[in-house]
């Protein structure tokens, strides 16, 4: 395998000297869409906001195309070219729904920008007929729509997504579940954490598996299929 | 004759709701996007009345001073923020207020060593000099009009910056939530500096425009700094609109209610009650509206962290 876009080693963290990471391992190649699987309180979160830097990393090490990203302020880290798309989707209730997209925009890489408020009202043609409304006054569908298009507004080599559908009605499951292959089948790397395994199953390459901040099972889609005790260990309720 | 004195004493209030909103414009911000407490943000506004004075001893031209002090005083937030503020980020909110407290005694005691403690006054520009009828008989000075509507300009101005420029967006975004503008690849610092310079400057373009009305003297702006809090907490924390509004209605209540307080306790109180109550109760209205404001709307007027 050629050199991952993603490579995360060991990684430990926490919360105020808490320590909520022990030993976090993953890597994602290009174009490759990763889950990070797990029950609720097992580290996935948090692996995410140490990986962008939100949370410092007290152990181990990330690179990003091979560039060491740990220890740097999250807006660096997020300009190496990795998009967020946080927990609870955080936009911003203040800006409209263009100003959400427009306001951090950004096309780091150099070249031509894959993505443009033309380009994701076309993903998202609800964003467009809302456009002048504030992200307060969004739908929660409607939210996680505006920050997915406000993470690829930046142009992003990988997407990060924590919680894809929580929350969401069963249509815009369905409708997220559907940009997101879409997006995959651009060529964009992926990571995503969501509590529908079936869904992840059938977006997702490989899968990582977390227990108790510590990265215990790690396997291709069908590796996952191939071991159902996997499955009954980690993700059962 | 009471008519006349609710007219001047209304644009008089205006005038102070001007002054207070240019102060609590950067003071806002910078506490509503960096979560910092800057105490010495009062003394900007003194350091542009004593720089405009300086400008002034050395040209004899009231727009040349004007120029001089906003730069200087840009310079000299910008060293403060480089020098003392930036250590102060990540610290609490108790280190902040100790150490912008100590940044007020040491930049009086240094006005004093190096202008004196006497009052200083600067010299009303000839074009701005005079006054003009109003109503009736009543003679307002240009220059306090000229105040009210360059403050109106500069609210205008800056209500555009907010709302149609990227900074402004970015601006807007990092109040609610800076985390997330950090996460999204903005230098949440660097956008900082650049409120926090232009705050600088609103506050020490304030200090100049009050030079010519006011005494400018050590500790100018200890007080404007009280009421341009009060003023921030009432319109909300990082909200341009809140601080707007609320500048003025302070402005007016503190002002109005110092005029008329006493006559307006007579009505319900015996004269001599009513001229120990009136003054007393002037003096602590705006306090009364502030509590009343964070009784019923507890974030103020405009919240702007309602996510």
């Amino acid at each position: 395998m050629s050199r991952p876009l993603l490579s995360v080693d060991h990684l430990q963290s926490g919360y105020d000297g808490t320590p909520v990471l022990f030993d976090v391992s993953l890597t994602i190649g290009e174009g490759e869409v990763v889950t990070l699987m797990g029950r609720n309180g097992m580290g996935k979160s948090t692996t995410i906001k140490t990986v962008m830097g939100l949370v410092p990393a007290t152990g181990g090490e990330v690179y990003f195309e091979g560039r060491r990203v740990d220890g740097a302020p999250a807006y660096d880290v997020a300009r190496q070219g990795l998009g967020l798309v946080p927990e609870g989707r955080q936009v911003f209730p203040t800006l409209n729904v263009e100003e959400n997209l427009v306001a951090t925009s950004a096309n780091r890489a150099g070249g031509a920008a894959r993505w443009s408020l033309k380009t994701v009202y076309a993903l998202f043609p609800r964003l467009a007929e809302r456009r002048a409304h504030f992200g307060s006054q969004l739908s929660g569908g409607e939210q996680q729509m505006l920050a997915i298009g406000r993470a690829l507004m930046t142009n992003p080599k990988l997407l990060i997504l924590d919680e894809a559908t929580e929350g969401l009605a069963p249509l815009i499951r369905k409708e997220i579940w559907q940009v997101l292959a879409d997006l995959k089948d651009t060529g964009l790397a992926i990571l995503v954490v969501d509590k529908s395994v079936a869904a992840l199953e059938r977006l997702a390459d490989r899968h990582v598996v977390l227990e108790k901040g510590r990265t215990v099972w790690t396997g291709s889609r069908q590796e996952l299929a191939a071991n159902p005790d996997v499955k009954d260990r980690y993700l059962g309720a | 004759m009471s008519t006349t004195l609710l007219a001047v004493q209304t644009l008089n209030g205006l005038q102070l709701g001007i002054l207070l909103f240019l102060i609590a414009a950067g003071l806002t911000l910078v506490f509503g996007v960096m979560d910092f407490i800057n105490l010495a943000h009062g003394v900007q506004y003194m350091l542009g009345a004593y720089l405009a004075v300086a400008g002034y001893q050395l040209t004899g031209s009231f727009w040349l001073a004007l120029i001089i002090g906003l730069a200087l005083a840009l310079f000299c937030g910008l060293v403060l923020e480089f020098l003392v503020f930036r250590r102060l980020y990540d610290r609490d909110h108790l280190d902040q207020v100790l150490a912008t407290f100590g940044v007020i005694l040491f930049l009086n005691e240094a006005v004093k060593v190096i202008w004196g403690a006497a009052p200083l006054s600067l010299p009303a520009p000839n074009l701005l000099d005079g006054a003009i009828p109003l109503v009736n008989n009543l003679q307002y000075p240009v220059y306090r009009l000229a105040l009210i509507v360059s403050g109106l300009g500069v609210a205008a101005l800056l209500y555009v910056l907010v709302t149609r420029t990227r900074v402004g967006m970015l601006v807007r975004a990092g109040a609610t939530n800076p985390d997330m503008v950090a996460a999204l690849g903005v230098n949440i610092r660097r956008l900082f500096m650049i409120v926090f310079g232009f705050g600088t400057m609103l506050a020490g373009f304030a200090g100049i425009m009050a030079a010519p009305i006011l005494s400018v003297e050590p500790g100018m702006g200890d007080n404007l700094l009280i009421l341009a809090f009060v003023v921030i907490v009432v319109g909300g924390i990082g909200s341009i609109r809140g601080a707007f509004l609320a500048a003025l209605i302070i402005g007016l209540v503190d002002t109005l209610g110092r005029s008329f307080a006493t006559d307006i306790a007579k009505l319900a109180l015996p004269p001599a009650a009513a001229n120990d109550v009136g003054p007393a109760l002037a003096s602590m209205l705006i306090y009364i509206l502030m509590a009343a404001v964070l009784f019923f709307r507890p974030s103020g007027l405009f919240p702007v962290r309602s996510a």
